[in-house]
């Protein structure tokens, strides 16, 4: 199902951040959200995945699974990056596929530590590696490969590609590369959009 | 420079402290005795250590070790469940927490012996430790799991909201960890309060073939040499039960970090 935004419109008091804004998302695209800081991406974001509600417009085909990277790693610092990723699947997941997909992300060596005692570039490839897994047909990632490295960056935006299946993605970034890498559309953002 | 942060002392050094101030205390206490002289008033460390050597041959030591120390674990494990419990739900809906209010305030600032005579009144002496107990660490446990609920991370819980994480995984990942530091802490406080209120009540209400008993028969007698001995018991057997159960309770947190 395509998301279909129609004339949404959100502020917050007196500040309009979105206005107007019309887009649409065709299903099992990649759509790169880019924009100045402050035009409002996140928040568009955030009306996607139902944390926030518009002031004004309509949203149309959001109420499916959905699986999100935030700005921060959101992650359960107590327990390992294996169960961050059992977490959100459903079932009894298969423990080794999880620690080989992990490990595609350089995790190898840091699947049963808590999470807490990881650094920061991983804990985002954990978080990447938990919004891709999850059984979501709608898949929100805002600055995923903030904090990596080239080659981690790089490895990381394969594990995108590889897992994107059907799944409409929409990724929050401010590299101009990335629509490229990704063979992904791009909806520019400008302030009160 | 050293580092504000940094404690330098080492765990032997640490350990020569703690051997110096408990030996200065001994002669303390010894100096006192030997100046008393008096050993119905104060009886001296050495005669406490040798009565500690004979105490177990008094008839029914045992038995009175083991009645008071399983009703006062009782008394503290059914508070811990209840307390989590309630806790839990007080975090989860403001009804509860209302409602529980004004008997988590009053169980805080009522003093034990009121609730220790009313139990007395509504109870037989055998079940009385066990309550004592429970009342007294209930409103520790109730408000510091509450506290721990109402700071949980709101972030997370917004992650499980968007990946429709179930409600088990929640308690395993979210909220169990949470928990720990309230709960480890609760529990170390809870422990010291359930054998001191225990004890009191058990000397208010002398149930047969309890410590209290032996308390009570000690006071009686004018033997502080017994009534000391008694006392290095319990505070033995608490300060023991307190590092096993948080050490237990430690493991149990560390096994969910393997998972």
């Amino acid at each position: 199902m395509d998301v279909v935004l129609r004339s949404v419109q959100k502020r917050y008091g007196d500040q309009l951040v979105l206005s107007d804004l019309t887009a649409n998302f065709p299903e099992g695209s990649i759509t790169c959200i880019m924009g100045p800081s402050g035009c409002g991406k996140t928040t568009l974001l955030r009306l996607i995945l139902g944390l926030e509600q518009a002031d004004a417009g309509e949203l149309l085909g959001i109420d499916v699974p959905k699986a999100a990277v935030f700005q921060e790693h959101r992650l359960f610092e107590a327990v390992s990056p294996v169960s961050n990723v059992a977490a959100v699947l459903p079932g009894r997941p298969d423990r080794s596929l999880l620690c080989e997909e992990l490990s595609h992300l350089g995790l190898a060596h840091h699947l049963h530590v808590p999470t807490r005692t990881l650094s920061g570039g991983m804990k985002r490839r954990v978080a990447l590696a938990r919004a891709m897994l999850a059984p979501a047909a709608l898949v929100v990632l805002d600055e995923p490969f903030t904090g990596l490295d080239l080659s981690s960056k790089e490895h990381a935006m394969s594990f995108v590609k590889r897992h994107a299946g059907e799944k409409t993605i929409l990724l929050v970034t401010h590299d101009p590369t990335d629509p490229a890498f990704l063979d992904a559309s791009t909806l520019w953002l400008t302030p009160n959009s | 420079m050293r580092s504000p942060t940094t404690d330098s002392t080492s765990v032997p050094k640490r350990r020569l402290h703690l051997a110096l101030s408990a030996l200065f205390a001994l002669s303390l206490w010894q100096v006192a005795a030997m100046m008393i002289g008096q050993a119905i008033l104060l009886p001296s460390p050495l005669m406490v250590a040798a009565r500690l050597l004979t105490i177990w041959q008094v008839p029914g030591c045992f038995q009175a070790i083991l009645f008071t120390f399983s009703r006062i674990v009782s008394g503290f494990l059914l508070a811990l469940l209840l307390g989590t419990v309630f806790g839990c739900l007080a975090g989860r809906f403001p009804l509860v927490r209302i409602l529980l209010a004004p008997f988590a305030a009053s169980i805080k600032t009522v003093p034990v012996a009121s609730f220790i005579v009313i139990c007395l009144i509504w109870f037989s002496t055998q079940q009385l430790t066990i309550f004592i107990s429970f009342l007294i660490v209930f409103p520790v446990i109730y408000l510091n799991v509450l506290q721990g609920i109402k700071s949980a991370d709101l972030a997370l819980l917004e992650t499980c909201y968007v990946f429709a994480i179930p409600w088990h995984r929640r308690v395993l990942y979210l909220w169990l960890p949470q928990l720990r530091p309230f709960l480890l802490s609760a529990c170390s406080v809870g422990l010291g309060l359930a054998w001191k209120a225990g004890i009191a009540a058990e000397i208010i209400g002398i149930p047969a073939g309890s410590i209290g008993r032996m308390f009570y028969d000690a006071k009686l007698y004018l033997n502080t040499t017994d009534l000391i001995a008694w006392t290095v018991i319990v505070v033995v057997i608490s300060i023991l039960f307190e590092k096993a159960f948080v050490r237990l309770l430690q493991a149990f947190f560390h096994r969910l970090e393997k998972l």
